[in-house]
């Protein structure tokens, strides 16, 4: 093994400009690593050997020819509910057994404009349904730092590839946490850019109007670079914005100076019940910030506290209809029936795992005749309050720094039996869906049982550059992101 | 407004979700969602007079395309994803209704 | 106790796009099966749907033709259910927010002039097309998703003839508007029927029976007269109406009731988070509303007053619109307007009705029939002589001028040609010229006849009985 693995996006990128190595050197040693080490992690649902080299050799070719981009040969991992044409995309569900996607997600397309490898398709929470990857109904993902721990979820897949170098980087999706939790878990940069930054195209919907696709890398540079690819209008996707993308990357330099910045830090997010090492970690981040010389001031996001309960109707309601078309007639599982009432019922009982049929139930609940106004019109109501917290607080200050998670990644199987205690870990990230606006985790420190703990700093919509920036400083004067598990 | 809200009919509901639940299915769901259902009941404690609803974290207006022609899917890979075909259609259990 | 029933229409119209509604597949009626169906109207997981701008405008359009209010903000729902033909399980409609709101038309009734009143229209997606084979059924996708909007009408109607009045009116304007073809057979234009019956003088109404999904206007009539009699004759004998859902059968013209599900239906609709509003400002209306083509009751009123056409003739020509285009090109290269009217009224419509195609595929064209009339203004041919040029162009095609040579069609109005032959119908006819000369004038026609046999038909009929006056009146 060659130690490419280890290395980022920048580093890479900048060694395969001058000549020090090969997008086929690369995807090779990448290759090794999963041969390695994906047997106990368990990452991976598939990975698409043959298709990666190839796509390694174009881009070495279209190197030579003076092609360069920053992703140019850079193999990537995708969640495995990005739609990638001629594959599987099974969304860690039965249900979409034998089902082949007929074309790019446009984040897919993006990639492989310039060049990016896409290396194959990780492990999720089903439909992105969970906060551990447990829900998977087609295997389990261990942390790569304590097998015996969740990697988090949904994208547990995608935090777990990168942190044991079995992806430079990965895509994933955040409804309610599902970038930034995972990324906290496992150590590693994780980005939900504001709603309507990324197109939601060929993203098999979880909650409409709160899912984003976002990057999880080994730094935050690297996060950078794949949102500037990532980001922008989409003639396909009404909630994607027209707006200019900045060249994030370009905005982070080696002057790590928060001089200038106001951080706010909200009272609420410092919640009963959290782990002392967790709120000791991201308070010392906080001073750490101070001595950069950011300004740190209190600011109140009141209704945050109601995220929760807000975010369970209303994603779940808008799964309820998402995950209609999961039927058995146009593709996927069919379990057949006499009539089409009973191959639904058949096939969707066959086809979901419990998760996945709870949140469907509770979903259709919440909308059904005589509930609709009490449940999901009163949680859009609280939807707008939640926002309008956060349109004040960034009158306040440039951005946002709270703790990620109540507390590092737990025990393989410890909270499967209490849904509701699940759903509540959500509190610190959910908001933020909610809103709409972005965020971002990055490592900040270890337990004592030597699991990360992550840092979230959230931003106001559309301005990813200044968590990138707060971000990008905070790591540049830290180490938590160079420590690597032993696998 | 507490008062509305009465107990689940979670076996109904399933019906409108199109699952077939089985026996413990239906009792585990039951009392996990009736906790869940308490739970969110505290959004009953907030004002929300004229608050006007939030279904777009961003709305805009009038995304619209224009009224032309694109590319439509092989015929094959429809048929491929299908699970069940003849002559070009997509197969289904006889529908009785309508 | 008398009895009255109350009707009210649901009808959906697809309208004229060249794409879906929501994505950029082609609607073609009659293409062989699921071939005109992508990821979006397909349910695929993760595709997403893209309003058609030319839908709204269309929908706006038909608004503003039925004298609706356009909503300045609209909005997008889910309406949940599960159903082979609706390749999401949800459909992709207006709840509470539609485009247009109230309306009305005035239509005539047998001689009477009545106003029915509209809800509402609103914009959604159609349904694939299920047919069943033995043992299964198959669905064919390349209807799911068109662009469908459905007019929602006031429990307004108490008869059939309303009904099937309102439905032709509605017909004929949304063929004039462009706003669709309206074709039944295609399923352009069908409709959900709801009728009910109540004691005369009772305020509310009775219990509403929907018959769904008609196309036909023959069996609409049918159901419609069917469902008033069953209902009136089981209130009659104390019974009770049952609110429910029946299907028609054609073939014994009888309404029967469907196997109600055993759920009501609970659509669960929602805002669609997947579609942006619409706004809709005044000046867009202005503009559209300026952009309305002439309705067929305008159009109607031009053709008296402006072309002075009688009733008669303007009510047929615009009955239905590809004829009153036909005519109106026609009028582009013609002055004479009774000349063409005549013509389109009468040569043109015995001979399409013979044949199995439109008036807009017939080989005489609006030039040609033009150029007919004005030989014929120009006394080069007699009117008999157009007709024949005419049914010859619309069974063979051709030139007019070119066949009239060819035939050799051209009127005699030379004088010397004339004299000889009138000379010899005079000789040839000493009773009638007796009788002439008597005081019957009526009986100079016959001599008029003989001429115009000797002629061949080419004889300037004009000319002919100048030349038989002048001889006759001589003799005197
Ligand atoms: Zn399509």
């Amino acid at each position: 093994m060659d130690d490419l693995h280890k290395l980022t996006i920048t580093e890479l990128s900048e060694k395969l400009a001058a000549g020090g190595c090969t997008s086929v050197g690369i995807v090779k040693d990448v290759l090794a690593v999963i041969d390695a080490n994906d047997g106990k992690v368990g990452a991976y649902l598939t990975v698409d050997r043959d298709s990666a080299l190839e796509q390694a050799r174009a881009a070495d070719v279209a190197r030579a020819a003076g092609v360069t981009s920053p992703l140019l040969g850079i193999p990537i991992a995708i969640k495995d509910l990005l739609n990638v044409k001629g594959q599987p995309c099974t969304c860690s569900s039965k249900i979409l057994e034998g089902y082949i996607a007929p074309y790019d997600a446009t984040v897919i397309a993006k990639l492989r404009e310039v060049g990016a490898v896409l290396l194959g398709r990780v492990n999720m929470d089903e439909f992105a349904m969970g906060s551990s990857t447990e829900n998977s109904a087609l295997g389990k993902t261990h942390n790569p730092w304590n097998l015996g721990h969740v990697p988090g979820g949904s994208s547990g897949g995608s935090a777990a590839c990168v942190v044991a170098d079995e992806a430079i980087a990965s895509l994933g999706s955040d409804t309610g946490g599902s970038i930034r939790q995972p990324a906290a878990f496992c150590g590693c940069v994780g980005v939900k850019p504001t709603y309507g930054r990324v197109s939601r195209y060929g993203l098999t919907a979880f909650a409409s109007s709160l899912d984003q696709i976002g990057p999880l890398t080994k730094t935050v540079k690297d996060s950078a670079i794949l949102l500037e690819t990532l980001c922008g209008h989409d003639k396909l996707d009404s909630s994607s914005i027209e707006m200019d993308v900045p060249t994030f990357s370009e905005n982070l330099t080696s002057d790590t100076s928060l001089v200038g910045m106001k951080l706010g830090l909200p009272k609420e997010y410092f919640v009963k019940g959290m782990d002392s090492e967790v709120e000791k970690a991201v308070r010392d981040a906080v001073e750490h910030c101070k001595s950069l010389g950011a300004e740190i001031i209190d600011v109140s996001l009141p209704h945050s506290k109601y995220a929760i309960a807000v975010y369970y109707i209303i994603a779940t309601a808008e799964a309820s209809a998402n995950l209609a078309r999961f039927d058995g007639i146009r593709y996927g599982l069919r379990i057949d029936g006499k009539d089409p009432l009973e191959l639904y019922k058949k096939t969707r009982a066959a086809g979901f795992g419990s998760e996945v049929k709870r949140r469907i139930i509770l979903g259709t609940y919440v909308l059904s005749s005589g509930y609709y106004d009490a449940y999901y019109k009163r949680a859009q109501k609280v939807r707008t309050l939640i926002r309008n917290d956060f349109t004040e607080v960034f009158k306040q200050c440039d951005a946002i720094l709270a703790p990620v998670t109540p507390t590092p990644a737990y025990k393989l199987g410890e909270k499967t039996n209490d849904p509701l205690e699940m759903y509540l870990d959500d509190i610190l990230t959910t908001p933020t869906n909610l809103a709409g606006n972005c965020a971002l985790s990055l490592p900040c420190g270890f337990s004592s049982g030597g699991l990360p703990i992550g840092l979230q700093i959230i931003g106001d919509s559309f301005d990813e550059q200044t968590i990138l920036k707060v971000g990008h400083a905070y790591e540049q004067t830290t180490k938590w992101h160079k420590q690597k598990p032993e696998l | 407004m507490l008062g509305e809200k009465e107990g689940m009919d979670i076996n109904y509901v399933a019906h409108l979700a199109r699952i077939d639940l089985t026996e413990e299915e239906t009792t585990l769901f039951q009392g996990q969602l009736e906790q869940v259902l308490h739970y969110v009941e505290q959004l009953d404690e907030i004002d929300v007079s004229g608050v006007e609803p939030t279904a777009h974290a961003f709305p805009v207006y009038n995304i619209l395309r224009k009224d032309e022609m694109g590319q439509s899917l092989g015929h094959s890979a429809v048929i491929a994803n299908a699970p069940a075909a003849s002559d070009g259609e997509i197969r289904v259990p006889k529908i009785i209704d309508q | 106790m008398k009895y009255e029933a109350t009707i009210g229409l649901e009808t959906h119209i697809m309208q004229k796009t060249a794409s879906k509604m929501f994505c950029a597949c082609e609607y073609e009626y009659g293409a062989a099966p699921n071939t005109h169906v992508c990821p979006v109207c397909l349910g695929y997981p993760g595709a997403l749907p893209m309003m058609n701008e030319k839908a709204i405008e269309l929908c706006c359009k038909a608004g503003l033709l039925l004298d609706c209010e356009i909503n300045s903000h609209s909005k997008w729902d889910r309406k949940n259910y599960f159903y082979p033909d609706m390749a999401k399980n949800y459909q992709i409609t207006q709840a509470d927010e539609p485009l247009c709101l109230g309306g009305h038309l005035e239509v005539d009734v047998n001689g009477e002039l009545k106003t029915f009143t509209l809800e509402r229209i609103h914009q959604e997606e159609n349904a694939a097309k299920n047919t069943h084979v033995a043992g299964a059924s198959l669905v064919d996708y390349n209807r799911a998703g068109t662009a469908l909007m459905e007019i929602v009408s006031n429990p307004c109607m108490h008869s059939s003839e309303d009904a099937l009045a309102y439905l032709a009116s509605l017909k004929q304007i949304m063929e004039y508007g462009e706003i669709s073809d309206c074709n039944p057979e295609k399923g352009q234009i069908r409709s959900d029927v709801n009728v009910s019956v109540r004691p005369v003088g009772q305020k509310e109404l009775g219990s509403k029976v929907e018959i769904k999904n008609m196309n036909s206007f023959a069996f609409i009539q049918q159901a419609i007269e069917y469902e008033i009699d069953r209902q009136t004759s089981l209130l009659e004998s104390g019974g009770a109406i049952v609110q429910e859902t029946r299907g028609f059968d054609s073939d014994r013209g009888e309404t029967f009731s469907q196997r109600t599900k055993e759920n009501a239906h609970d659509y669960r609709y929602f805002p669609e988070p997947d579609l942006m509003p619409v706004k809709i400002s005044t000046e867009q209306v202005e503009l559209w509303r300026s952009e309305l083509p002439e309705l067929p009751v305008q159009r109607r009123t031009r053709y008296v007053n402006e072309l002075g056409l009688p009733e008669y003739d303007a009510g047929v020509l615009t009955a239905d619109k590809a004829t009153s285009d036909w005519f109106e090109r026609a009028m582009q290269h013609t002055k004479n307007a009774k000349a063409a009217s005549n013509f389109v009224m009468g040569e043109m419509m015995r001979l399409l009705s013979e044949q199995d195609f439109s008036i807009s595929e017939s080989k005489v064209t609006p030039e040609k029939l033009a150029e007919i009339i004005a030989l014929i203004d120009a006394k080069t041919i007699s009117t008999g002589a157009g007709k024949q040029v005419f049914e010859i162009i619309f069974n063979e095609g051709g030139e007019p001028k070119k066949i009239v040579e060819e035939k050799g069609m051209t009127q005699v109005s030379d004088d010397s040609a004339l004299e000889s032959w009138a000379d010899d119908a005079i000789a040839a006819n000493p009773r009638p010229v007796e009788e002439y000369k008597a005081g019957n004038t009526a009986s100079i026609n016959f001599l008029m006849g003989q001429v115009m046999k000797a002629s061949r038909g080419k004889a300037n009929p004009g000319a002919v009985m100048q030349v038989l006056k002048k001889k006759l009146d001589a003799f005197c």
